[in-house]
């Protein structure tokens, strides 16, 4: 399925888990450092250097772009280490995550509670990724390198649902089917 | 009496750094294109695929195969015959840095666990250093992403719990990982000797061929059945569920205390990066 940011209500409803997905509009990029700062903010009531309002943030430190090259390799970073800070922005009108890996229940709950979804994005497939960016600026925290915040437009993103809005899980569900071999998926 | 120069060294290790994020080696790719023809799972076999075209890019297009482009580990062997009139480690951290800034690769160490502010040049290396008979130098650079490495540990088990103890602890630990390690997973295993000697035992498992057994009969036959378990635990490629959890499993012994049986589990992800030459 194709789908374009900023990300509607409707867009959500239609996400299941499983589902490949091409992300094509803007999208912006936190890690560690930068959600420590963003959580900060809201917590005192301060404003966000992006609005995160229906917006989807991609956990990733990509590498140095090379003279002729819009973003250097930029897979997904493992996403559980932001898990304590994700329910806030969800709570303030952040609707999508890509990262790789599952999310603590918290989390998952806080989808479901706030409509949201999560993509996984393939890990390591870093400079197959980058082809499908085609802008790179940076907005926030240029002291943070790598982990600064960069607003990219992105074309055709591939990513797989995680977690959709119904509180399902592709990670957990999966793995049961193919437990013991795969017999259990027979 | 071999008489290494203190440029060619540093030449080598930011040639070894780049060629290592760039290129990924013949063996690993041959089992990635192994496991898509297992896989069961259309998923996985779809991520085992994005994994393959992603890896032929960064060598065609020379630029690293993941964002994380590590911190780097390095292994010296210096023979006895070797003459170097210079510090080391200083040289092998000049190379780091010139690779790190003329490579284009991520910048990814901290000065301090808790204050994290960027070294801005990826030093220091983590240099391990053994001394051997002859006039070799043996370097091998092997850049170490986090998201393998976060999920590894180090536990003391007791020798009653003995190699069934090792594979249940060695299950567990590959379940709760799940898709966070980027499966398809290699997996280090060092059993024996302390806690630190158990730790390198497990990292030096990570350098061996893909394909080789250990000469070891038993720590053989803990490879081939955890290699078959682990592949029973239905993670599958990045955790999308699967039969493809495991490319190997590399398990180094060494003798230990009575008292003690130390098992380091040390995670690869499936970007398996690791470059030697001998000089």
């Amino acid at each position: 399925m194709k789908i374009t940011t900023p990300l509607t209500e409707e867009t959500i409803n239609k996400l299941n888990y499983g589902e490949k997905v091409l992300i094509t509009g803007t999208i912006y990029t936190a890690r560690d450092a930068a959600h420590k700062r963003l959580v900060n903010l809201i917590v005192n009531n301060e404003s966000l250097p992006f609005d995160i309002k229906n917006q989807i943030i991609y956990y990733v430190g990509p590498t140095p772009a090379k003279p002729n090259e819009v973003i250097g390799s930029a897979g997904p970073t493992t996403s559980y280490r932001m898990d304590v800070y994700t329910p806030l922005l969800l709570e303030n009108g952040l609707k999508g995550m890509i990262g790789k890996g599952e999310r603590t229940d918290q989390v998952i709950e806080a989808i479901k509670k706030y409509k949201a979804v999560y993509f996984g994005a393939v890990g390591g497939a870093a400079a197959l990724i980058a082809k499908s960016i085609k802008k790179c600026e940076l907005i926030a925290y240029p002291d943070l390198g790598a982990e600064a915040i960069y607003k990219l437009v992105v074309e055709d993103f591939p990513v797989v649902v995680i977690n959709d809005c119904y509180g399902n899980d592709l990670i957990t569900e999966n793995i049961k089917k193919y437990a013991n071999g795969g017999k259990n998926n027979e | 009496m071999n008489i290494i120069n203190r440029h060619i060294l540093i030449e080598t290790v930011e040639r070894l750094c780049i060629e290592a994020n760039y290129q990924i080696e013949q063996d690993v790719l041959d089992a990635l294109n192994e496991s898509q023809n297992k896989e069961l799972s259309p998923i996985g076999q779809d991520v085992l695929s994005q994994i393959i075209q992603n890896d032929i890019i960064a060598i065609n297009d020379s630029k690293p195969m993941c964002q994380d482009t590590g911190i780097v580990v390095v292994f010296l062997e210096i023979g006895n015959l070797i003459s170097l009139n210079f510090d080391i480690y200083d040289a092998v951290n000049e190379g780091v840095r010139n690779a790190y800034q003329n490579g284009y690769l991520r910048k990814s160490v901290v000065k301090h666990p808790f204050n994290r502010e960027n070294t801005k040049d990826n030093t220091p290396a983590i240099i391990h250093i053994k001394l051997t008979m002859g006039d070799n130098l043996k370097i091998t650079v092997a850049p170490k992403g986090a998201g393998s490495e976060n999920m590894s540990l180090v536990k003391m088990l007791t020798p009653a719990e003995g190699y069934e103890g090792v594979k249940k602890l060695v299950l567990n630990t590959i379940f709760n990982a799940k898709g966070k390690p980027c499966p398809p997973i290699i997996l280090g295993l060092g059993i024996g000797g302390n806690l630190e000697k158990a730790a390198l035992l497990a990292k030096e498992a990570l350098m061996r061929p893909i394909k080789d057994k250990s000469e070891d009969e038993i720590a053989r036959k803990l490879e081939d059945e955890l290699l078959d378990e682990i592949n029973r635990l239905g993670i599958g490629p990045m955790g999308y569920g699967g039969t493809q959890t495991a490319l190997a499993v590399k398990v180094n012994v060494f003798p230990c205390h009575i008292a003690s049986l130390p098992v380091a589990i040390n995670i690869q992800c499936h970007a398996s990066r690791h470059k030697t030459i001998i000089l």
